[in-house]
């Protein structure tokens, strides 16, 4: 299912003295079954772009194609419900979203919602806790019991448990430890390797979009400055420091590396495993000039 | 060098359902000046820790003391005027309704004289560099410079000693930088004792020496060279992997030869130097 | 939801009203809403219009806020207004339908009832609209001073009024946020049926409960890590500065008073 956004521009409070632009000429194109990275920095609309991918806003001008359906500022709030289910959005701090009694519960609450039985619901979550790293014993336990960590596994699975087609994750790993942040981003990595999830990840982490993303979309003041490859945006450091935003560690010391050694990497090296095998070219190469 | 800090033996258990401690006999030291950070995966008992210095947690048994100062409830007080803390979340600590009021406000519990005040809060403000939003609203600011805002709070009260529990958790890489850049200004200027309690490999590096926590006790102690040198072993406690010991895993797979050492990236461009020329 | 919340917000301005101390703007709200009981006929009206309409000048704030502050009330006010009109009896009948009587009078009271609400509402939004809810707590803290020697925790109410109004607008944010989690997770506010929407509520109020107690839990950790023990021994960073133009206020209020003394019948 594609997302495509047309001459997008969202006003909060129109008409009222506090009225302010939040968005404004939004194009761009979120492709079915590919991972996508939305950045910028803090306040340059990456999280109203994010409520209008399942209708949770309705832009105030131009229109948002979700699958085959059309949002535009003039849709009727009736019906939207059920591109919530197609697109599950995991917000920023999500455990903040629990409330039942059991974890059991909590996940199926989103399937209940979508006129799943209770029964039926508690299966979904059933299944769902080994997905997310916890088990079965889970089920009964209270959600506010759970450690930090604990507690964000079950909110992710109460969104995996409506089984959207597309899974949008707003700063999934903020706040966890380095063994958690990791165990969570290989645990979507693995849903869009092999059940084809279209994943959107609005992130501030570069090493992340150099490391899952095959698509970027790089937003300031509200509107989308570039889109493209990771491997391409990459190239221009310099341009993204100006919109307040890093390029990946890699990246960075490629460029180090190139500078000093001039030795040129092509393509971009974005993970660490990709620059290696260029470097071991080179150093070989390097060797040969020297006998 | 002399002690600031002084935990011997602590341990401690929240009375919740799980009876685990929380720590198990912890003991350790730092000295006036140094900057000492505490990592370990979540759940560790480093926050707890942090938390037993200035008796914001008493423990069930062990000796804490504070600038030569046993904590105990007579002297807690005072402890707390020696250590200024900025906890993680920059939105829970932040009491009042503008940077100056929130800046102001240990000042107000000391009681000291609103003309002095004035002046305290202006250079306070000064030093972490939000004079220009003395006025504002904590709504309008970001979290980085909410956290700034606490440090102000801290340094206002001319302490001894800073904790940040976990400060930069919350941030985005901007704010994370900014913070980290002003907590070593202030440490500086003001000649603290810093206590950093961190997942952040930048905030590690900048420590003197670097205390490895697991299931509530100390499990490593080292420079950061020392620590940051055990390559993988590293994100199981609780620290990002620098990026050049990444790098160095990568080669090792393609069959590179890798010094042991721990390299910072321009330890790294020079062993490749090295590398090089030798052949 | 929270976007309509325009009534009573603070607008940053150096307005003459803006710069009068907020114990004077307090008092003085508070005088001409008793006072205003004073005003009976069309001279007193126009004389509080002809005074209200000058501090909403002097208070240099765009007059679309104060119909903006009425508008939330008017059916209130018109509900008001036609009962005043239908209900008082008089001597000069306008229109009569049957039980339905419409007198002079009842016009004319209408009118005044009218006038009053709107009055009283330009006056306190003058007060909220100029004035930090910061300094509100400050005057009010002021104010209730004399009641700490009748063992009220003056300094106790001040401090968790300004505490409250600090968390405001991180409540709302919260509240937005929880709201837009469970309406991904396919809650529908605001429809249905009353049984179903006092059902929706629940899975917004209890993370906001929980993440308000955590919240509490937290800040009053961070309060005590900064010292605090309580009012006692404690000094004031915010002080208020009372001069010469915030006691002409007040005479202003007094000349007032008196000409409704004199005006009224």
């Amino acid at each position: 299912m594609d997302i495509r956004f047309e001459e997008v521009g969202y006003t909060y409070q129109p008409g009222t003295p506090f009225q302010s632009r939040a968005l404004h000429d939004i194009n761009l194109t979120i492709k079915d079954s590919s991972f996508t990275a939305i950045v910028g920095h803090t306040g340059s609309g990456k999280s109203t772009v994010l409520q209008h991918l399942n209708a949770l806003k309705k832009p105030t001008s131009g229109q948002v194609t979700i699958g085959d359906r059309v949002i535009t500022n003039f849709s009727e709030n009736k019906g939207l419900k059920s591109l919530r289910k197609k697109v599950g959005i995991v917000f920023q701090f999500p455990e903040a979203q629990l409330f039942e009694e059991t974890v059991g519960k909590d996940i199926a609450f989103g399937p209940k919602n979508f006129g799943l039985s209770e029964e039926e619901g508690l299966e979904k979550a059933r299944e769902l806790l080994p997905l997310v790293g916890l088990d079965e014993t889970f089920m009964e336990r209270s959600p506010f019991d759970l450690s930090g960590g604990q507690m964000r596994r079950v909110a992710i699975a109460g969104v995996l448990a409506l089984e959207p087609e597309v899974l949008v994750l707003d700063e999934p790993t903020a706040g966890l430890d380095p063994q958690g942040r990791k165990e969570i981003m290989d645990m979507f990595y693995t849903l869009y390797k092999e059940q084809g999830l279209t994943v959107v990840l609005v992130t501030h982490q570069m090493d992340d979009v150099a490391t899952y993303a095959d698509h970027m979309i790089v937003l300031e003041k509200g509107t989308v400055m570039k889109e493209g490859h990771p491997r391409e945006l990459f190239k221009e450091a310099g341009w993204l420091s100006s919109m307040q935003l890093g390029v990946p560690s890699t990246v960075r010391f490629a460029h180090e590396l190139e500078e000093k050694f001039e030795w040129i990497f092509d393509p971009l090296p974005l993970t660490t495993d990709e620059l290696a095998q260029q470097m071991k070219d080179k150093l070989a190469s390097k060797a040969g000039e020297g006998l | 060098m002399s002690e600031i800090i002084n935990v011997k033996n602590v341990t401690y258990t929240y009375d919740d359902e799980d009876q685990r401690p929380a720590l198990k006999g912890v003991s350790f030291s730092i000295n006036k000046g140094e900057w000492v950070a505490i990592i370990g995966p979540n759940g560790s008992g480093k926050s707890t820790l942090a938390k037993t210095v200035n008796g914001l947690i008493e423990p069930d048994s062990g000796e804490v003391a504070v600038g030569g100062l046993e904590l105990n409830e007579k002297n807690v007080w005072s402890i707390r005027e020696m250590v200024g803390m900025v906890f993680q979340n920059p939105d829970n600590q932040f009491v009042g309704s503008t940077v100056q009021d929130d800046v102001a406000f240990g000042l107000e519990n000391l009681g000291i004289p609103r003309e002095e005040m004035l002046e305290r809060v202006r250079t306070a403000l000064e030093k972490v560099n939000m004079l220009e939003f003395a006025e504002r609203e904590p709504a309008r600011l970001s979290g980085g410079q909410k956290q700034r805002v606490a440090i102000a709070g801290i340094v206002a009260l001319r302490p001894d000693i800073m904790i940040l529990d976990e400060a930069t958790s919350m941030l985005d890489p901007q704010g994370r930088e900014e913070v980290l850049r002003t907590v070593k200004e202030v440490k500086e200027q003001e000649n603290l004792s810093v206590l950093s309690i961190t997942h952040d490999i930048d905030e590690a590096a900048a420590a003197n020496r670097v205390l490895v926590m697991r299931d509530g006790q100390l499990i490593q102690e080292g420079t950061p060279e020392t620590i940051f040198s055990y390559g993988e072993k590293l994100v199981e406690m609780g620290l990002d992997l620098p990026f050049p010991e990444r790098l160095k895993a990568s080669l090792k797979k393609e069959g590179i030869d890798v010094p042991k050492d721990y390299l910072t990236e321009e330890g790294m461009v020079d062993w490749l130097w090295t590398y090089v020329s030798k052949k | 939801m929270m976007e309509k919340l325009i009534f009573g917000r603070y607008i940053p301005g150096n307005s003459f009203i803006h710069r009068l101390d907020p114990r004077a703007k307090l008092m003085g709200a508070i005088w001409f809403i008793i006072i205003i009981f004073l005003a009976n006929n069309w001279l007193t009206y126009v004389l509080l219009t002809v005074f209200v309409l000058t501090a909403v000048k002097l208070s240099e704030i765009s007059p679309k806020f104060f119909i903006n502050g009425v508008k939330p009330l008017i059916w209130l006010i018109l509900f008001t207004v036609i009962l005043q009109i239908l209900f008082t009896s008089g001597s000069t009948i306008w229109f009569r339908f049957g039980p339905v009587v419409i007198s002079q009078e009842g016009l004319l009271n209408g009118v005044f009832i009218f006038m009053r609400f709107v009055l009283i509402i330009f006056m306190s939004t003058i007060l909220t609209l100029t004035t930090m809810p910061l300094s509100l707590t400050d005057a009010i803290e002021y104010l209730l001073r004399p009641l700490a020697a009748v063992k009220v925790p003056v300094h106790e109410i001040a401090l968790m009024l300004s505490i409250a109004l600090r968390f405001v607008p991180t409540l709302m944010d919260e509240t937005e946020k929880i709201m837009n989690a469970q309406r991904a997770r396919g809650i529908d506010f605001g429809e249905g049926n009353i049984y179903q929407q006092m059902k929706a509520i629940v899975p917004l109020l209890i993370p906001l409960f929980v993440s308000s107690f955590n919240r509490a839990e937290e800040l009053a950790t961070a309060m005590e890590a900064r010292g605090y023990k309580g009012g006692e021994g404690r000094t004031k960073y915010r002080q208020l500065e009372w001069v010469s133009r915030d006691t002409m206020i007040m005479v202003a209020f007094g000349l007032l008073s008196a000409a409704l003394f004199v005006l009224r019948t």
